[in-house]
């Protein structure tokens, strides 16, 4: 009978650690959403993110800007990692030979365990540099090395085991007897690869792209340290960009003294939770249904 | 025919450059810490703390950033162990593995992984006002823990779910209860248990934007959770943001210690689960 009681009481703990846990996300929402309501029983929601200024002394919270530094270094990102990490997992699953697909995957992911903040030196020190003496001259804009460029070309790297790994899980659960078959119809490979593969692969990939924009919207570090951080909207590549998780890595802990000020910072990560937590829904759900079908 | 040749080898190429370009962009990036952390590395970073001046360039090590680092990151792992360990085994052996149920705790863990780590730091940081606390040790090892929590709960349910569920079957039809069955998964997943807390271990050492706001920052090496922890992205953080060369350079030695620091964990992590899981049933 001690076993069975143990085992019952073994079991309700567990389930409550479970329920706590996995309702960490719920308690994020909600602490957030209670710390931004002073901000949001001042303004609309539709100001907040629409107006551009950005002067906390004077009680003006516009994330205009920086709404659209987060967009602008993410989209440039997956632009620039999405064609990329196609080739590089088409290649390591359909062409490359099994030695070297031993020794890629585990090196990639090794080298995505690597902290965002040696990614941030990393742009210092070689990206920034780059852009100054190689691309800067040549615009009629006035601008540092520190902008929208550097920063999407150090997420895009970091970004690139994330898509990688995802693409190539995908690719592999593909049955070979399909590519056997247009093979054997005569296709070369990269026919099967262009009408099979990445036709059966399209949620895969869609999937990944989802989940990667939700990580480069999210990251903080590394991206502070190359973007620039001047609250104004970016209007192209060679512009300074502050985004999102920036504004809050820079400001939050030290402006508790300013009305609203904190409310402002608890708002905009309560934004970047709720993108994110949507984005991450949506990919997951896709990839749990691909996993669904193959098993 | 020629055309399709030439497109199929036109793209040969590209997805060989593509590929080069990924994985030399990677090896760049632990090349140029290595070459510029290694010029400024002294054994001083290892032994000392940040002695008067160490911000203009006088002596000094990040003795209190290490200490600081692997306190948070192990204190972190120990708890997120703890937790982790029953919920695991909740989804996996408490209810249908595959059900309903079971699939919505597992997307929930997955969305959690997804929450990046500044977010983590922002929400505990509201939660240590509200409950009065500074920062400190204590502070960023709750937050960390948070933060590893979902990755290790992913990690194991991975592993867990590699134990061949006639084993539950045959203890089951021995007539042991859940519990008990437990011990007998757990001794399977050993290995993966080991690997789950080292890979942990080096994502909560090397995350910045979690301790930011929680752990504080100190020159001195903390003795108590509640006094305020240097951590080593941080030091490459603020030192790297100084006009002063010599501090500059610290910050690149200080980030070759935390890369090697990494690297050598997440090694280790997957020897180790080659070696052990040779025992394995």
């Amino acid at each position: 009978m001690m076993r069975l009681l143990k085992d019952k009481i073994a079991s309700k703990v567990m389930m409550l650690l479970t329920a706590i846990f996995v309702l960490v996300a719920v308690f994020i929402g909600y602490g957030l959403y209670m710390r931004s309501r002073p901000l949001l029983a001042k303004r609309s929601l539709w100001e907040l993110i629409t107006s551009e200024g950005w002067k906390p002394f004077k009680g003006e919270f516009g994330f205009f800007p920086f709404i659209m530094g987060t967009v602008w270094i993410t989209v440039l990102s997956i632009l620039i990692a999405m064609p990329l990490c196609l080739l590089t997992s088409i290649y390591l699953s359909e062409y490359s030979h099994k030695s070297i697909r031993q020794i890629a995957r585990p090196l990639i992911d090794l080298l995505a365990g690597i902290p965002s903040v040696i990614y941030g030196i990393w742009g210092v020190i070689i990206v920034v540099p780059l852009i100054e003496k190689f691309i800067i001259p040549y615009s009629t804009e006035f601008s540092t090395g520190y902008n929208v460029l550097a920063g999407g070309i150090v997420l895009a790297i970091m970004i690139f085991p994330l898509i990688i790994n995802i693409v190539t899980d995908v690719f592999n659960t593909i049955p070979q007897e399909l590519r056997d078959a247009s093979l054997s119809l005569g296709a070369t490979k990269w026919e099967t690869v262009k009408h099979v593969i990445l036709k059966k692969a399209l949620p895969g990939i869609i999937a990944a792209t989802v989940l990667a924009i939700s990580r480069a919207f999210g990251e903080t570090i590394a991206v502070l340290m190359v973007c620039g951080n001047i609250p104004e909207t970016p209007k192209s590549l060679l512009s300074p960009a502050y985004p999102l998780p920036a504004l809050i890595a820079n400001n939050f802990g030290e402006m508790l003294s300013i009305p609203l000020y904190d409310s402002a910072l608890l708002f905009a990560a309560l934004l970047l939770f709720l993108i994110i937590f949507i984005f991450n829904a949506v990919s997951k759900l896709i990839l749990m249904n691909i996993e669904r079908k193959t098993t | 025919m020629i055309n399709r040749n030439l497109e199929e080898s036109i793209f040969k190429i590209l997805m060989k450059g593509a590929s080069i370009l990924i994985v030399g962009s990677l090896f760049l990036i632990v090349i140029t810490i290595l070459v510029k952390g290694l010029s400024a590395f002294n054994l001083d970073m290892l032994t000392k703390i940040p002695n008067g001046g160490f911000y203009i360039g006088k002596e000094g090590g990040v003795l209190n950033a290490i200490v600081g680092s692997l306190l948070i990151a192990g204190g972190a792992s120990v708890i997120a162990l703890i937790v982790s360990i029953p919920i695991v085994l909740f989804i996996n052996l408490y209810i249908n593995n595959k059900s309903a149920l079971g699939n919505t705790i597992r997307l929930g863990y997955d969305i959690l992984f997804g929450i990046p780590s500044i977010i983590y730091g922002a929400f505990g940081f509201t939660i240590m006002v509200y409950f009065g606390l500074k920062t400190s040790l204590l502070g960023g090892i709750i937050t960390v823990a948070l933060l590893v929590i979902p990755i290790m709960v992913c990690t194991m349910d991975e592993i867990i779910k590699t134990v061949p569920g006639e084993l539950h079957e045959a203890a089951f039809s021995l007539g042991t209860t859940r519990l008990e069955t437990s011990r007998l998964v757990l001794r399977q997943i050993y290995p993966g248990l080991i690997t789950a807390v080292l890979l942990s271990f080096a994502r909560g050492i090397g995350d910045a934007a979690s301790v930011l706001f929680t752990a504080g920052y100190s020159d001195n090496i903390p003795f108590a959770l509640d006094q305020p922890a240097a951590t080593l992205p941080l030091a490459i953080f603020f030192q790297l943001g100084s006009p002063v060369q010599e501090v500059q350079d610290r910050a690149y030695a200080a980030a070759l210690i935390l890369t090697i620091v990494v690297l050598l964990i997440s090694i280790i992590a997957r020897i180790s689960s080659k070696i052990f899981s040779k025992n394995i049933v």
